[in-house]
């Protein structure tokens, strides 16, 4: 699916990335310990978090992560898109709960990765 | 070619600066996807470790055509038991570090899944030494 498609389905915001907008993505991961994010193997994912810092963004830099999606409704800083803007990552922002982001993807096709 | 790199402990801010240039680095050189993402994850590991658990440090990042060789040399408390510092769940970071996204026992073991090699050598009260290579996979 590609990102386009994830921002509608999400009703979410685009806040970074607006240049890889038709990056296919087939694989879903949902977590806020980004230690764990750090030990996946898969990069052509989307990452759904909670954790709404600087260093979400890192960790989707060093693991060639190229879309977050930030749940319940947290809102990113302009650091947080800078760095995003400079390693090509897509940042949305959606007002769902995981689980609802999590059902909502799972339903239009987007996989576990185990 | 060598590099060297400043980490403060406690600034998560600016916690995985030395890795960003790392892989730009790399990147520049040509180095392949997958060797890039293993250094650097692994290499994020170690500098956010520094960040969470010591107080100041230096990264050292030796590239050659064959192989990368990091030394993250930290002023810190030190690790007492490293053979438990490698287990799996093993951690010791307070609860600010934990609403980082970390502190779940799970990086030594990720450097040492992803490096070639993995040398720890400490001295509590005084510091941490980590020395990892990554053996490039060249055509
Ligand atoms: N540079 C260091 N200085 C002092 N102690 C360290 C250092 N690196 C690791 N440790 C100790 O080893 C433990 C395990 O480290 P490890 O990286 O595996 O897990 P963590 O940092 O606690 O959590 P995670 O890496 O999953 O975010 C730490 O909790 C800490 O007690
Ligand atoms: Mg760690």
């Amino acid at each position: 699916m590609k990102i386009s498609e994830i921002v509608t389905i999400l009703d979410g915001v685009l806040v970074a990335g607006k240049d890889q907008m038709d990056r296919e993505i087939s694989f879903g991961f949902a977590s806020d310990l980004m230690s764990d994010v750090l030990t996946l193997e898969t990069n052509d994912l989307v990452l759904l978090t909670g954790l709404c810092n600087i260093q979400s963004i890192r960790t989707a830099e060093m693991s060639d992560i190229p879309c977050i999606i930030f749940v319940r409704r947290k809102k990113v800083t302009p650091e947080m898109i800078e760095l995003a803007e400079e390693s090509e990552i897509t940042l949305i922002e959606c007002n769902y709960s995981m689980f609802k982001t999590v059902v909502t993807l799972a339903e239009h096709g987007i996989r576990p990765l185990f | 070619m060598q590099f060297e790199f400043e980490v403060t402990g406690g600034d998560f801010a600016n916690a995985g600066t030395a890795s960003s240039q790392v892989k730009k680095i790399l990147k520049q050189l040509n180095v392949s996807v997958s060797d890039i993402k293993r250094i650097v994850v692994a290499l994020y590991e170690a500098e956010v470790n520094i960040v969470a658990h010591a107080y100041s440090g230096v990264v050292t990042v030796e590239i050659e055509t064959t192989q990368v060789r990091i030394i993250l040399k930290d002023s810190g408390p030190g690790i007492p038991d490293i053979d438990l510092a490698m287990q799996q769940g093993y951690s010791t970071a307070s609860p600010e570090v934990r609403e980082m996204g970390f502190g779940a026992g799970m990086g030594l073991p990720n450097i040492k899944r992803n490096m070639d090699v993995l040398n720890i050598s400490s001295e509590v009260g005084i510091g941490t030494t980590v020395e990892m290579i990554a053996f490039l996979n060249v055509a």
